[in-house]
C-alpha cells in the first residue's frame, strides 16, 4: 500500500479507475455464477427445510402449512421405526466402512507392487466405482434372487444356507444384501486413495529398513502404517458421514423392508417425503440427522485436538 | 528362498485375480442374463453361460419399450449438467487458484460444507421450490439441481488442475497487453484440457447415477431418466429379467466409456473431493 501511495503524484503509472474497479471485482465475477447457484439451490432449501421441521407440511393437504412447534419432534420421540432406523444406520455404516476399508487396503497393497499387466488389472478392479449406484443395487438384488441369481444356490451348496432363498426377504439377514453391494461398490474408492498415499512413501526407507534386517511385517508396521495413518483417518471419517447418508442401495434393493429391518435414517427420510409426502415430518427427521452428524464431526475435531496436544 | 519368492508371487497374482473376479462377476452376470433367451432362463438357472445366446432382449428394449426415451433424457440431463458445471467450475476454480480476495475463506468453507451435509434433507424443500416454477417433472429442473450439487466438487477439482500450471504464463501474456480474462481463456484453459475432460467425466458419471432427486422430481414416463425408468419397470414387470438386465447393460455403457476416459485422473479427482463417491 505504501508503495502505491508514493506513486500518487504520478498518474501516468497508475492504472485508470475503471481498470482498478475491474481488477478488484474480477475474483467475484469469476466465482459469482457458482456461488449464486449454490446459495439458491442448496443454502436456501436447507434453511427452508429447517423451517419445515416446525411446520405441518403435507403435499396432498392444501390446509396444511401451519406452525406446529415441536410436535414433529414429540412424535419422533415415540416413533419406534425411527429408533430402529438409527440402530440400522450404525450397523450399516460400521460394517460397510470397516469392510470397504479392510478390502480396499489389501487391494492397494497388492497394486502397489509393479507387476506385468498392472495397468489393466487396476482398471478392471476399479470398474465398479463407475457403475451407477442404482444399477449396482439392482444388479446385486438380482444376484441374491434365487430365480435368476447364483448366490443363493452357491450358499446352499456350501451348506451356509439350509435352502436357496433370497436373503433380502429374510429379516435377520436382509441388511447383508445392501452391505455386500456397498462393499463391492466402495472398495475402489478406498483402494484408490490409499494407493495414492502408498506411492508417496519414499522407497529408500524400505531399502534402509531391509538392510537393517527388518522383516516384511515389521516394515509394514513401522513404515507403511505410520505414513498411511493421516490418509486412513481422513478417508474413514469422511466416508463414515457419506455412507451413513447413502440411501440409494437400500432404496433400490429392499426399500427399507422386510419389516423395516434395513431402513436407515436417510432412507426413512426419503420414504416419508416420497411415499407419504409428509414434508414436515421428513424435515424434522432430517434435522435430527444433521444434529447427529454435526455432533459426530465435532467429536472428531475434539478428538484430533486432544491427540495433537498429547504429543 | 527362491521357492518362497515364487510362492509369494503366485499368491499375489491369485489375490489380484480374486479381486478382478469379484469386481467383474456381477457385471458378467448382468450380461449373461441379458443374452439368455426366456425359455432357457429358468431351466439353465445357474449355468455360467447359456447354451444358446440371443440378442432378443436388447432388440425388444430398443424397439418396443420406453428405454430409448429414458436413455435420451439421461443423456440430455447428464450432458448439459457436465458442460454447465465444467464452465462454472473453471471460472470459480481459476479464481480460487489465482486470486486472493476478501471472502475467499468463507467461499471455500461454504463449498466444503455443501459436501458434508445430507443431501436427502433437501429433497422436500427443493420439490416445494421447483413445483410452482414448473420445474418439477422437467429435465431443466434436474439440470439446475444437479449443476448446483456438482459445482463445489468440480471447483476443487479444477482448482487442483490450475494450481499445476505456472503463474508466469499468464503474467507474460498480461505484460504483452492481454487482460487477465483473455490470458485465462487463450492460454490457461487450453493447457487444462485434460483437467476439463476429467471434470466433464466425473460430473457426467455423477449425474448419470443420481437416483433420489430424479425419483422425487420426475413422475411421468416422458421425462423419466434412466434410474426412474428402470425402477418403475422393475416394480411393474418384475418378471422380465432378461429385458431389465438388457436395459441395465445399456445404462452401463456411457458410464463405462466415461470411466475409461477419466481413469487416469481418478486419483487426483478423488483426492480433490475426497468427500464424494
Amino acid at each position: 500500500m505504501a508503495y502505491a501511495a508514493r506513486h500518487d503524484g504520478l498518474p501516468a503509472t497508475r492504472p485508470p479507475l475503471m481498470k482498478r474497479i475491474a481488477d478488484a471485482s474480477a475474483p467475484y465475477l469469476y466465482t459469482a455464477p457458482a456461488l449464486i447457484l449454490i446459495v439458491t439451490v442448496m443454502l436456501v432449501p436447507l434453511v427452508l427445510g429447517i423451517s419445515y421441521a416446525f411446520r405441518d407440511i403435507q403435499l396432498l393437504n392444501p390446509f396444511s402449512g401451519g406452525f406446529v412447534g415441536l410436535d414433529h419432534f414429540r412424535a419422533l420421540a415415540q416413533d419406534q421405526a425411527f429408533f430402529r432406523s438409527l440402530r440400522n444406520t450404525l450397523w450399516w455404516t460400521g460394517a460397510s466402512v470397516f469392510l470397504q476399508f479392510a478390502f480396499g487396503l489389501i487391494l492397494a497393497l497388492l497394486l502397489d507392487k509393479p507387476f506385468p499387466g498392472r495397468a489393466i488389472a487396476q482398471a478392471l478392479v476399479f470398474l465398479p466405482w463407475a457403475v451407477p449406484s442404482f444399477l449396482a443395487g439392482l444388479n446385486w438384488a438380482w444376484l441374491f434372487n434365487p430365480v435368476v441369481g447364483p448366490l443363493p444356490h452357491w450358499l446352499f451348496a456350501l451348506g451356509i444356507m439350509s435352502q436357496p432363498t433370497n436373503i433380502l426377504s429374510d429379516p435377520q439377514l436382509a441388511m447383508w444384501g445392501p452391505i455386500v453391494a456397498n462393499i463391492w461398490w466402495g472398495i475402489p474408492f478406498f483402494a484408490i486413495t490409499l494407493l495414492a498415499a502408498l506411492q508417496a512413501i519414499p522407497r529408500d526407507l524400505y531399502e534402509a529398513a531391509s538392510i537393517d534386517g527388518a522383516g516384511p511385517l515389521q516394515r509394514f508396521l513401522s513404515i507403511t502404517l505410520p505414513f498411511l495413518a493421516p490418509t486412513i483417518a481422513i478417508t474413514i471419517l469422511l466416508r463414515t458421514v457419506w455412507i451413513s447418508n447413502f440411501a440409494d442401495l437400500i432404496i433400490v434393493m429392499t426399500n427399507g423392508g422386510p419389516a423395516d429391518r434395513t431402513q436407515i435414517v436417510a432412507s426413512y427420510i426419503f420414504t416419508q417425503a416420497f411415499k407419504r409426502l409428509d414434508f414436515g415430518y421428513a424435515s424434522a427427521i432430517a434435522l435430527v440427522l444433521l444434529a447427529l452428524l454435526l455432533a459426530y464431526s465435532l467429536l472428531i475435531v475434539i478428538l484430533r485436538q486432544w491427540l495433537l496436544s498429547k504429543d | 528362498m527362491r521357492a518362497k519368492q515364487a510362492f509369494l508371487t503366485i499368491a499375489h497374482r491369485l489375490a489380484i485375480l480374486a479381486y478382478i473376479a469379484f469386481a467383474l462377476f456381477p457385471l458378467f452376470w448382468l450380461l449373461k442374463v441379458a443374452v439368455t433367451p426366456n425359455d432357457l432362463l429358468y431351466s439353465e438357472g445357474i449355468r455360467l453361460w447359456p447354451s444358446r445366446a440371443s440378442l432378443e432382449h436388447f432388440d425388444f428394449v430398443l424397439r418396443h419399450s420406453a428405454f430409448p426415451v429414458f436413455f435420451r433424457n439421461s443423456l440430455i440431463v447428464s450432458g448439459s449438467t457436465a458442460v454447465i458445471v465444467t464452465i462454472l467450475a473453471s471460472l470459480s476454480g481459476y479464481a480460487l487458484s489465482r486470486f486472493r480476495f476478501r471472502g475467499k475463506y468463507w467461499l471455500v468453507t461454504l463449498m466444503l460444507l455443501t459436501q458434508m451435509f445430507p443431501l436427502v434433507m433437501l429433497v422436500a424443500p427443493i420439490f416445494k421450490i421447483l413445483s410452482p416454477l414448473g420445474l418439477t417433472n422437467s429435465l431443466t429442473g434436474l439440470v439446475v439441481v444437479y449443476t448446483a450439487f456438482n459445482v463445489p466438487f468440480a471447483t476443487f477439482l479444477m482448482q487442483s488442475f490450475f494450481d499445476g500450471i505456472p503463474k508466469d504464463l499468464e503474467e507474460a501474456a498480461m505484460i504483452d497487453g492481454a487482460t487477465q480474462f483473455v490470458a485465462f481463456r487463450q492460454i490457461i484453459l487450453p493447457l487444462t484440457l485434460p483437467g476439463i475432460a476429467a471434470t466433464l467425466g466425473f460430473v457426467f458419471t455423477a449425474a448419470w447415477s443420481e437416483l433420489l432427486f430424479s425419483l422425487m422430481l420426475i413422475s411421468g414416463n416422458a421425462q423419466a431418466t434412466f434410474p426412474v425408468g428402470l425402477l418403475s419397470f422393475v416394480s411393474k414387470f418384475s418378471v422380465d429379467f432378461g429385458q431389465m438386465m438388457a436395459a441395465g447393460v445399456l445404462a452401463l455403457i456411457p458410464a463405462c466409456l466415461f470411466f475409461l476416459l477419466i481413469q487416469r485422473y481418478l486419483v487426483q479427482g478423488l483426492t480433490a473431493g475426497a468427500v464424494k463417491g
